[in-house]
C-alpha cells in the first residue's frame, strides 16, 4: 500500500542553478523518463526542449483568429456601407471598388482577435487559472518563482518507482528531493 | 536559506558600457524589484506620497475641467470656425504618440532579440497604457455630446444607421480601441509570472491572496513557459504592425483631407517616427528619476540611457526629413495654397510655433551625436523636455496653422487657447501621473522574470566568451 506510486503526484528535486537543472533534465531524459516537468523562475530554452518538445498549437489558433477577425471586419463594413446604408460621401464609390477604404478596420479587427486569441489560448491550454496544484505542496516551492530550479518526475511515468526514482534524482546533486502529495 | 547565485557578470572596463551592472543575483534582482510593491502601506516612501499628492491634485483639475465642459459645452474652449480642431486634437495626437515608444520597446525590440529592453519594457508599456487613456478621452470630449460616443461603433439601432466606415475618424475609433486593448493584454500577460513572484514573497495573507488571484496559479512549469514564450512572441509580432498602423491611421485623419499642409503623402511614416521620437523622450524623462529614487541604476544603466538617446536621435532625424519633405512639397507642388502655407508657417502670426519646433526637434537633438552628451543626465533631461515641447508644437503647427489660413481669406481666423484648454491639458497630466504612481506602488515596475532571464543569458554569453578565450590560449592563439 505504502509503495503504490499513485498515492503521490511525483518526485521533486530542487537545484541551485539553471545549469544544474539543464543537466538534470538531460540525465532524466537519458535515463528513460518521459513524464516530467521542470519549474523555473524564468524560461530556459534547453529545459523546454527536453520537457515540452513540439508544437504549442497556438500559432495555428492565432492565424485562424486573425483571418476570422479580418474577414468579419470586412463583411461588417460591406454590409454597413454598401448593402444596408449606402451613403454618398465625396463621390466615393458605393460598391466593392471602394475596398481600399475598408482596409484599416479589416486590419485592426484581424489584429484584435488574433492578439486576444494568443493570450487566451496560452492561459487556457496551460490549464490556468488553477489555484491549487500538487507541486505547491513541495517545501520551498515558493522559491520556484524567485531563484530555485525544480525537476519533477511524475508518478504516471512508466519507469516511476518511489525508491529508484528518488535514488536517481539524488545522484544529480540536488539540494533536496521530496515526494509530492496530491 | 538565501540562494547565493555566483556572480558571473564580469566587471566591464567602463560602467557606461554594461546593460546589467555586476554583483546581481537571481535573488537580489527578485527582492530589489519585488519588494517595492510589497512595502507596507505605512512605509510608503515620502517621495512617492508627495508625487502622488501632486498628481492627484492635478487629477482634480482634470475633473473640474471636464465637469465644466459637460455643463457649458465646447464653447469654453478656444476652438472656432475655421479652427475646429484645437488643443483637444493636438493633445490627443501628442499623448498617443508618447504611448508608441512603449510598444516599440516591448514588441519591436523583443522581435529583434534585444535583451537590454527587459529592464525598461514593463514601465514603458505602463506608460503606453496611461498615455492612450489620456489620448482616448480627447476625441470623446471633443464630440460636444460625449455621452453619445457609442454612436461611433456599429451596433443595431432603431435609427437604422451605420457609422461611416469610409471616414478616417471611424478608422481612428477602431485603431485606438484595438491598440488600447492589445497593449493591455500584452502588459497583463507579461505581469502573470511576476504576480506569482509577489504572491510567493508576500507575508501578509491578504496581500498574498490578491497577488495569488492575479497570478492565476502560475507555477513556472516548463510546459507553461513554452506556450507563454510562444504567446509573447506572437503578441509582439502582432503589436509591431499594429503600432505602425495606429499612428498611420491617425495621420490619415489629416492626410486624406484637402487642407493645405495636411494633404501630404509623407504623413504616415513621418507621424510614426514622430511618435516614437516623442515617446522615447518621455521614457527618458520618467526613467531618469525613477531609477534614481528606487536605486535601480544597476538595471537601468547609463548604457540604457545612451541607447534610448540614440533611438531618439535616429527617429528625430527621420522627423527632420519629414519637415524637409513638407517644405519640398510646398515649393514643388505647384499649388498656391501650399506655397502660401510655407510662407505662413515661416512669417505668419503663429510662426513662433514653427520656429520653436525647428529649434526643439531639429537643432536641440544634435548634441546627441556625442556620447558624452548621451551619458550626461542633466543634458538628457533638458533635451527630452525640449523634444516633448517640440513634438507638441509640431501638432500645433500642423493643426492650427493650417486651419487658421485655409483657402478663403474671408474665413481666416486666429486660434487662442483658453484657460479651460490649458487646464484640461494639465489635468490629463494628473490622470497620467496618478495612474503611473499607483502602478509603481502596486506592481513590479521592472519585469522581474525577464531580468532573471537576462542575467542568465548574460552569464551564458560570458561563459562562452571565457571558454573561447581559453581555447584560443590553449592553441597558442593571440592573447587578448
Amino acid at each position: 500500500m505504502q509503495n503504490r506510486a499513485s498515492d503521490i503526484y511525483g518526485m521533486m528535486a530542487e537545484f541551485k542553478t539553471p545549469e544544474q537543472l539543464v543537466a538534470a533534465t538531460h540525465a532524466a531524459k537519458h535515463a528513460g523518463y518521459s513524464k516530467m516537468d521542470a519549474f523555473s523562475p524564468f524560461p530556459i530554452e534547453e529545459v523546454i526542449e527536453e520537457v515540452a518538445p513540439g508544437d504549442t498549437g497556438i500559432p495555428r489558433l492565432v492565424l485562424i483568429a486573425g483571418l476570422v477577425g479580418a474577414s468579419s471586419g470586412f463583411i461588417l463594413q460591406y454590409i454597413g456601407n454598401i448593402v444596408d446604408y449606402p451613403y454618398n460621401i465625396g463621390g466615393r464609390p458605393l460598391d466593392i471598388t471602394n475596398w481600399p477604404s475598408m482596409i484599416p478596420i479589416t486590419f485592426e479587427l484581424g489584429i484584435l482577435l488574433a492578439a486576444f486569441t494568443a493570450a487566451i489560448s496560452m492561459v487556457v491550454l496551460n490549464g490556468l487559472p488553477s489555484p491549487y496544484h500538487p507541486v505547491f505542496n513541495v517545501p520551498r516551492f515558493e522559491r520556484a518563482s524567485q531563484d530555485a530550479f525544480f525537476l519533477c518526475i511524475e508518478a504516471t511515468d512508466p519507469l516511476f518507482d518511489r525508491a529508484q526514482t528518488s535514488a536517481f534524482l539524488r545522484t544529480l546533486g540536488p539540494l533536496q528531493v521530496s515526494e509530492i502529495a496530491h | 536559506m538565501a540562494q547565493a547565485q555566483p556572480i558571473r557578470t564580469s566587471p566591464p572596463s567602463d560602467p557606461g558600457e554594461a546593460y546589467l551592472l555586476p554583483g546581481e543575483t537571481y535573488a537580489s534582482i527578485t527582492s530589489k524589484i519585488g519588494d517595492v510593491p510589497l512595502t507596507a502601506p505605512l512605509k510608503t516612501p515620502r517621495g512617492w506620497l508627495l508625487g502622488f499628492t501632486v498628481a492627484f491634485t492635478l487629477l482634480m483639475v482634470f475633473f473640474a475641467s471636464v465637469g465644466w465642459l459637460f455643463i457649458r459645452g465646447v464653447g469654453i474652449w478656444g476652438i472656432n470656425i475655421p479652427v475646429g480642431w484645437g488643443m483637444d486634437i493636438i493633445n490627443f495626437v501628442w499623448w498617443i504618440g508618447i504611448g508608441h515608444a512603449g510598444t516599440l520597446i516591448s514588441a519591436i525590440l523583443l522581435l529583434l532579440n534585444q535583451g537590454w529592453r527587459n529592464s525598461i519594457n514593463r514601465f514603458a508599456e505602463a506608460m503606453t497604457l496611461f498615455a492612450v487613456a489620456c489620448a482616448g478621452l480627447y476625441p470623446i470630449l471633443h464630440l460636444g455630446r460625449p455621452w453619445l460616443f457609442y454612436w461611433l461603433t456599429p451596433y443595431p439601432n432603431t435609427l437604422g444607421m451605420w457609422p461611416q466606415f469610409r471616414s478616417a475618424l471611424t478608422w481612428d475609433v477602431f485603431a485606438i480601441s484595438t491598440y488600447a486593448s492589445v497593449s493591455l493584454v500584452f502588459w497583463l500577460v507579461g505581469l502573470i509570472p511576476d504576480f506569482a513572484t509577489l504572491r510567493d514573497r508576500a507575508t501578509n495573507i491578504w496581500v498574498k491572496r490578491i497577488y495569488g488571484v492575479a497570478a492565476i496559479g502560475w507555477r513556472g512549469s516548463a510546459r507553461h513557459w513554452h506556450r507563454y514564450e510562444m504567446a509573447s512572441l506572437l503578441l509582439a509580432g502582432l503589436s509591431t504592425p499594429l503600432v505602425v498602423s495606429v499612428h498611420s491611421i491617425i495621420s490619415l485623419d489629416f492626410a486624406i483631407s484637402q487642407v493645405p499642409g495636411w494633404q501630404v503623402t509623407v504623413f504616415p511614416p513621418y507621424f510614426v517616427a514622430g511618435a516614437v521620437f516623442a515617446g522615447f523622450a518621455m521614457v527618458l524623462l520618467l526613467m531618469i528619476p525613477v531609477r534614481k529614487w528606487y536605486g535601480f541604476e544597476n538595471y537601468i544603466t547609463m548604457r540604457h540611457l545612451d541607447v534610448m538617446a540614440k533611438v531618439m536621435l535616429a527617429t528625430g532625424m527621420i522627423v527632420v526629413y519629414g519637415y524637409f519633405m513638407e517644405v519640398w512639397a510646398s515649393l514643388y507642388g505647384g499649388s498656391t495654397y501650399e506655397e502660401y502655407l510655407l510662407f505662413n508657417r515661416l512669417n505668419g502670426p503663429s510662426s513662433w510655433a514653427y520656429w520653436g519646433l525647428l529649434f526643439c526637434n531639429a537643432l536641440a537633438i544634435q548634441p546627441l551625436w556625442f556620447k558624452r552628451v548621451r551619458q550626461n543626465i542633466p543634458a538628457l533631461i533638458v533635451i527630452s523636455l525640449l523634444v516633448s515641447v517640440g513634438m507638441w508644437l509640431e501638432r500645433y503647427v500642423i493643426i492650427v496653422i493650417s486651419l487658421e489660413r485655409e483657402f478663403l481669406p474671408s474665413s481666416w481666423a486666429q486660434y487662442h487657447p483658453t484657460f479651460w484648454d490649458w487646464s484640461l491639458y494639465l489635468g490629463t497630466f494628473g490622470l497620467f501621473f496618478s495612474l503611473l504612481f499607483l502602478f509603481i506602488r502596486v506592481m513590479p515596475m521592472i519585469n522581474i522574470f525577464e531580468m532573471r532571464l537576462f542575467q542568465y543569458q548574460e552569464s551564458q554569453r560570458l561563459q562562452r566568451k571565457a571558454h573561447d578565450t581559453h581555447q584560443a590560449h590553449g592553441h597558442g592563439g593571440v592573447a587578448d
